[in-house]
C-alpha cells in the first residue's frame, strides 16, 4: 500500500527556529562580522542579505575521535603499480596512505563557517544594543488609517458577515423556550394515557387526551426551525492604527573644501542613520539640505553629487531647516532628527549666528547629531558647537570621523543604549 | 505481458504518472518477494529538502542550534552551486517515509521510488540490526514526545539551560548506545507515563548511591579495591543518566532522549554499504525488469543508466575525485557479484563460497540482507573476483615506521588479508574510539574516571577530547578523568578538575 503526498505547499520554514537558535548563540561573532563587512563597503538597502563568516572553531561540535598516530590499515581501490611489500613515502600533512583527506569541499577554508543572513537579521545584528534617544516623547501620531477588528455580534449586518454558529445557537434557544410548556404538558398527558386502561369505558377520555396531544404536537411542529430574530452577524469595529512618523534632515556642507571622499563618508553615515530610523518608525522621510554660503533643499542625487564652490555659512542651512519644519513637519506630529556633516569650516562671522539658529532648532528635534569629517584638529564649527553638548545633553551630540573605519563605531557611540 | 506500450515518453512527471509507475514497481517488487512496510511517498521542494537534511531526515525533531547550523551550511553550499541536493531521503519508520525532490525528472522519480521505497524499505524491515534496535512503528510517536518534552523544559528552565544539557549530550551521542541490550517499543502515552515514574524513582536511587550513611560490609581489610561500576560501562550517557549525582530529573530525561535517538540511528551507521548496495541492486533490477516488459522506452533507460553509473562510480585512489571507497559502489558490486556467484559460479567461487555457489540467487541475497552488517557482510562475501575488479590493495600506516607499506594487493596471497582489513574498516569498534566508564571515586571526591582503550595504539584527537571531557564534567558535576590505556598502562590522560572549572 502506498500513499503519494504532495508536500510542496507545506510550510517551508521548518528550520526557522533552529536557525534563530544558531544566530542567537553566535550573536557576538555575527555582530563582529557585520561590523567587519561594513568597514569595507557601502551598505545597500536592496534587501539581499549579507554573507557572514565566523570562526569555525567556535561552532564546532566536539566528539571523541581518533587523532594521528598508531597503526592503521587502509584499503584503497585502483591499484596500478604496487605489489606487496612496496614502501611508499609518507605523504606530508595528510592522514597518510591515500586515506581520505579532510579537504574542504566548499571553497572556503575550514577555519571559517560561512552562511547567509537576510536583510532583517543583518539590521538586527547591526543595530543590536543601539536605541533612539527620547523615543517616548512623541511616539504616536496620525489617525488616518484604520483596521477592522471583531467586535462581538449584531442583529443586523451584511449577509457575508453572517455568523452561522451564533444564529443556530439563538434559534435553538428560542425553540427550547417556546416549546417548553407544550412539551411538559405533552409528557403529562402521555403519563395519563399510560395510566388509563385500554378499555371501552376509558375510550372517550383517551380520545380527548390523544386529540389534545395531537394539537400540542402540531403546535410544536409549527415552531419555526430558524426565524428572522435568530439571525446574528459578526460585528466589526474600526480601530485606528497608531503610526509613528519621522523625518530626517541631512545637512551637508558642499563648499569647495568638501571633496568627493569626504562626501562619501558623510553619505555612509546618512545611510546608516536612515536604516536605523526606518527600523524604528513606520514611515521615515528624508529632507536633504546642502549649503555653502546659502542653503538649498535638493533631491538625493544633487545632494551627493553636484559640487559648488565658495565659502561656508552654516546658519543658512539651519535657518532653512527651521523654515521647512515650520512649513511641513509639525513637531507635534513628526519625530524630527537632524544629522549634519561637515569638514568643520565656517565663516568666522557666522559663529554667533549659528549658535543662535541651532539653539532655536534643538527644542524642535528629537535628536541632532553633528559629525565632523576631518583629519586635522578642532575646526571652527566644532568649537562653535562644543558648548551645546553641556546645554543639551539629551538632544545634541557630536563626533569626529577620520575614515570609513570610523563610521560604524561613531554611529554606535552616538546611539548607544543608555544604561539606566 | 504483451502490452508493449510504454507508460510514458515524457520526462516531466505528474501525479497520475507517478502513481502508474509506482503500481508497476510495486508489482515487480512483489514478484521478487521484497517484503516492505507500507510506503508514504512525499514530494517536496528543495527548501524542504534542506530542512530534512538539517534534522538527519527525522520528520520531526526537537529544536537545537546545531540543526540550524547544519541548515545554514547546506543552504550556503547549495545556493552557491557547490553541492547538489540528494534526489531522495528516506526515513526508517512504519509507514516508510520517502521524500522526493520536485525537480527530479520522471525517470529519476521512478529510480528513487524503486531505490528508497522498495530497496531501503525492505532493508529497514528485514535486516537484523534494524529489527533488533529500531521500532519503526513508534519512532514518530517518540520524536513527538521528545519534542514536546524538550519544549516544555525550555519553557520551564530556559532555552540556555536546556541547550547546555543538549550540547553535552550531543558530544557523547555516539557513546550512548547499548550494543547488546534490546530496547523495547513503547507508545508516546506510555512513554509519558513512565517518564513521570522515572523522575521520582531515579532521584531516589541516585540519593541512595550517594547516601552518606556508611554501609557495614567490607570494612577493615581494604584489600579488594571496590570499584563503581563493578564492570566498565560503555554506554556513557546511560551511566550518567542513572548515576550523575547533581542532575535534575528533567535533565536525566533529556539525556535519555538523546540516547534513544542515538540508539535508533545506530544500525544505519553499521549498514551503510549493505543498505545502499541493496537499494542500488533493486532499483537497477526493477527498472531493467520494467524495460524488459516494455513499460519504459530506450530514452528512459539511457537516462536511468547515466544516473546509475554516476552513483556507483568509484574513482581510483590517485584521482582528484577520490574521497574514500564509495559505499554505493562497494555495496552494489557485492550484491551483483553475489548474484553472479549463485547464477554462474566459477571454480574459484566454488572454492571460496562452497555454501552458496549455484544456489537460487533470490534466497541467498535475501539471507545476506537479513543476517549481516557491513563488517560481517564484507568478511563473508567479498569475492576475489571483485577485489580484482576494484583493484583493491591495503596499505599499513604505522607511526613507528618511516614508510607506508603495501601489505596486500589483489593476488592469491592478498585476498583474505584485504577482505579482513576492509571488513575491519567498517567495524564501528575500530572506527570510533572505545571509551568506557571505569570508576567513580565514591568515597572521596566523586571523581569519574573513563578509560580509552587504545586500539592499535591510536590516540584520541586531543582538542576534541578536551572539549568533550568539559561537557562530561557539565553532566557529572565533579572531576572527570579520561585515561588512554594501552597494554594495561595509562599512556596519557585528560583531567578536568573542579578547580579549573567554572562553577555555576
Amino acid at each position: 500500500m502506498t500513499f503519494l503526498i504532495d508536500r510542496r505547499s507545506n510550510p517551508k520554514k521548518k528550520s526557522a527556529v533552529n536557525r534563530q537558535r544558531f544566530l542567537r548563540r553566535y550573536r557576538a561573532q555575527i555582530k563582529e562580522s557585520v561590523a567587519e563587512n561594513l568597514r569595507g563597503r557601502t551598505i545597500t538597502a536592496d534587501g539581499q542579505g549579507e554573507k557572514i563568516s565566523i570562526p569555525a572553531r567556535d561552532t564546532r561540535q566536539p566528539v571523541f575521535r581518533h587523532g594521528q598516530g598508531g597503526k592503521i590499515t587502509h584499503v584503497v581501490p585502483g591499484n596500478e603499480e604496487f605489489t606487496r611489500g612496496d614502501k611508499i613515502p609518507r605523504p606530508k600533512g595528510a592522514a597518510g596512505g591515500g586515506g581520505p583527506g579532510q579537504a574542504s569541499d566548499q571553497g572556503e577554508g575550514l577555519d571559517e563557517f560561512v552562511f547567509q543572513i537576510n536583510q532583517q537579521e543583518f539590521l538586527d545584528a547591526l543595530f543590536d544594543d543601539m536605541e533612539l534617544p527620547n523615543l517616548t516623547k512623541r511616539q504616536l501620531s496620525g489617525l488616518e488609517e484604520f483596521k477592522r477588528v471583531k467586535g462581538g455580534f449584531a442583529s443586523d449586518g451584511a449577509p457575508s458577515n453572517l455568523s452561522v454558529v451564533r444564529s443556530m445557537r439563538s434559534a435553538t434557544m428560542r425553540r427550547i423556550a417556546l416549546g417548553a410548556g407544550k412539551r411538559t404538558e405533552l409528557r403529562e398527558l402521555e403519563q395519563q394515557l399510560q395510566a388509563l386502561e385500554d378499555s371501552p369505558e376509558n375510550w372517550e377520555q383517551r380520545n380527548d387526551i390523544e386529540a389534545r396531544m395531537q394539537i400540542l404536537r402540531d403546535r410544536l411542529g409549527r415552531i419555526p426551525f430558524i426565524d428572522e430574530v435568530d439571525i446574528r452577524y459578526h460585528r466589526h469595529v474600526k480601530e485606528p492604527i497608531p503610526h509613528s512618523k519621522a523625518v530626517m534632515f541631512c545637512l551637508m556642507d558642499v563648499s569647495g573644501s568638501m571633496d568627493q571622499k569626504t562626501k562619501d563618508l558623510a553619505k555612509r553615515f546618512y545611510i546608516l542613520l536612515y536604516l536605523f530610523l526606518s527600523r524604528n518608525y513606520d514611515k521615515t522621510e528624508v529632507v536633504f539640505i546642502r549649503h555653502h554660503t546659502s542653503a538649498k533643499e535638493v533631491d538625493e542625487e544633487e545632494f551627493f553629487h553636484s559640487r559648488e564652490t565658495g565659502g561656508t555659512v552654516v546658519s543658512s542651512a539651519l535657518d532653512l531647516m527651521k523654515s521647512v519644519i515650520e512649513a511641513r513637519y509639525s513637531p507635534k506630529e513628526w519625530n524630527i532628527y537632524g544629522a549634519q556633516a561637515s569638514d568643520g569650516d565656517n565663516w568666522p562671522d557666522d559663529a554667533s549666528r549659528s549658535t543662535q539658529a541651532i539653539t532655536e532648532l534643538l527644542p524642535l528635534c528629537q535628536y541632532y547629531a553633528y559629525v565632523e569629517i576631518t583629519q586635522a584638529g578642532d575646526k571652527p564649527l566644532w568649537l562653535t558647537y562644543s558648548p551645546l553638548r553641556e546645554q543639551w545633553p539629551e538632544t545634541f551630540s557630536m563626533q569626529h570621523i577620520t575614515g570609513p573605519g570610523d563610521i560604524y563605531p561613531v554611529f554606535h557611540e552616538l546611539f548607544r543604549k543608555q544604561s539606566a | 505481458m504483451n502490452a508493449i506500450v510504454p507508460l510514458s515518453t515524457e520526462s516531466d512527471w505528474t501525479f497520475e504518472l507517478l502513481q502508474q509507475y509506482e503500481n508497476e514497481i510495486a508489482r515487480i517488487a512483489e514478484d521478487f518477494q521484497l517484503d516492505t512496510y507500507p510506503n508514504q511517498i512525499e514530494i517536496i521542494s528543495s527548501e524542504q529538502m534542506m530542512d530534512a537534511y538539517a534534522s538527519s531526515a527525522m520528520p520531526i525533531s526537537y529544536h537545537h542550534w546545531s540543526f540550524g547550523k547544519q541548515f545554514l551550511s547546506v543552504q550556503n553550499s547549495y545556493r552557491r552551486g557547490h553541492m547538489g541536493l540528494a534526489y531522495e531521503i528516506v526515513f526508517n519508520s512504519n509507514p516508510c517515509i520517502a521524500y522526493l525532490m520536485e525537480e527530479n525528472t520522471l525517470t529519476m522519480q521512478a529510480l528513487v521510488i524503486a531505490h528508497a521505497s522498495y530497496g531501503h524499505n525492505s532493508f529497514f524491515k528485514n535486516n537484523y540490526m534494524f529489527r533488533t534496535w529500531t521500532d519503526a512503528g513508534s519512532i514518530i510517536d517518540y520524536m513527538l514526545f521528545a519534542r514536546k518534552f524538550i519544549a516544555d523544559c525550555e519553557q520551564r528552565h530556559g532555552v540556555g539551560e536546556v541547550e547546555k544539557i543538549l550540547d553535552a549530550c550531543h558530544a557523547l551521542m555516539f557513546h550512548g548506545v547499548d550494543r547488546y541490550k534490546r530496547p523495547y517499543p513503547i507508545s508516546m502515552h506510555e512513554e509519558k507515563r513512565r517518564q513521570m515514574e522515572r523522575e521520582a524513582q531515579l532521584q531516589q536511587q541516585v540519593n541512595e548511591l550517594w547516601s552518606t550513611i556508611p554501609v557495614a560490609t567490607d570494612r577493615g581489610d581494604g584489600q579488594a579495591e571496590l570499584r563503581f561500576p563493578d564492570e566498565p560501562q560503555e554506554n556513557i550517557l546511560y551511566f550518567l543518566e542513572k548515576n550523575a549525582p547533581l542532575l535534575e530529573p528533567w535533565q536525566r530525561e533529556i539525556i535519555r532522549i538523546v540516547r534513544k535517538i542515538s540508539q535508533y540511528l545506530y544500525p544505519q551507521r553499521q549498514t551503510k554499504v549493505m543498505n545502499e548496495g541493496w537499494a542500488c541492486f533493486w532499483h537497477s533490477h526493477i527498472l531493467h525488469q520494467m524495460y524488459n516488459e516494455g513499460l519504459v522506452n530506450d530514452g528512459f533507460m539511457l537516462e536511468f543508466l547515466q544516473y546509475h553509473t554516476a552513483v556507483v562510480h568509484q574513482p581510483p585512489f590517485n584521482s582528484p575525485h577520490y574521497s574514500g571507497i564509495n559505499p554505493y559502489t562497494l555495496g552494489y558490486s557485492m550484491m551483483q557479484d553475489l548474484k553472479r556467484v549463485c547464477d554462474a559460479p566459477t571454480q574459484e567461487d566454488r572454492q571460496w563460497f562452497p555454501d552458496i555457489a549455484g544456489t537460487p540467487w533470490l534466497e541467498t541475497l535475501d539471507f545476506a540482507m537479513r543476517d549481516f552488517k557491513d563488517e560481517s557482510f564484507i568478511l563473508q562475501f567479498l569475492s576475489p573476483r571483485l577485489i580484482r575488479e576494484l583493484k583493491l590493495f591495503s596499505v599499513v600506516d604505522d607511526e613507528e615506521q618511516d614508510h607506508l607499506e603495501v601489505a596486500a594487493i589483489h593476488d592469491e596471497w592478498g585476498y583474505q588479508s584485504i577482505r579482513e582489513s576492509l571488513s575491519a574498516n567498517y567495524d564501528l569498534g575500530n572506527l570510533e574510539p572505545y571509551i568506557q566508564v571505569y570508576n567513580v571515586n565514591v568515597r572521596g571526591n566523586r571523581a569519574l574516571t573513563l578509560r580509552h582503550d587504545m586500539h592499535n595504539g591510536r590516540p584520541l584527537e586531543q582538542e576534541n577530547a578536551e572539549e568533550v571531557v568539559r561537557h562530561l564534567h557539565q553532566l557529572w558535576g565533579f572531576d572527570v578523568v579520561l585515561e588512554s590505556v594501552a597494554d594495561d598502562q595509562v599512556k596519557s590522560s585528560i583531567v578536568h578538575s573542579e578547580l579549573s572549572a567554572d562553577q555555576h
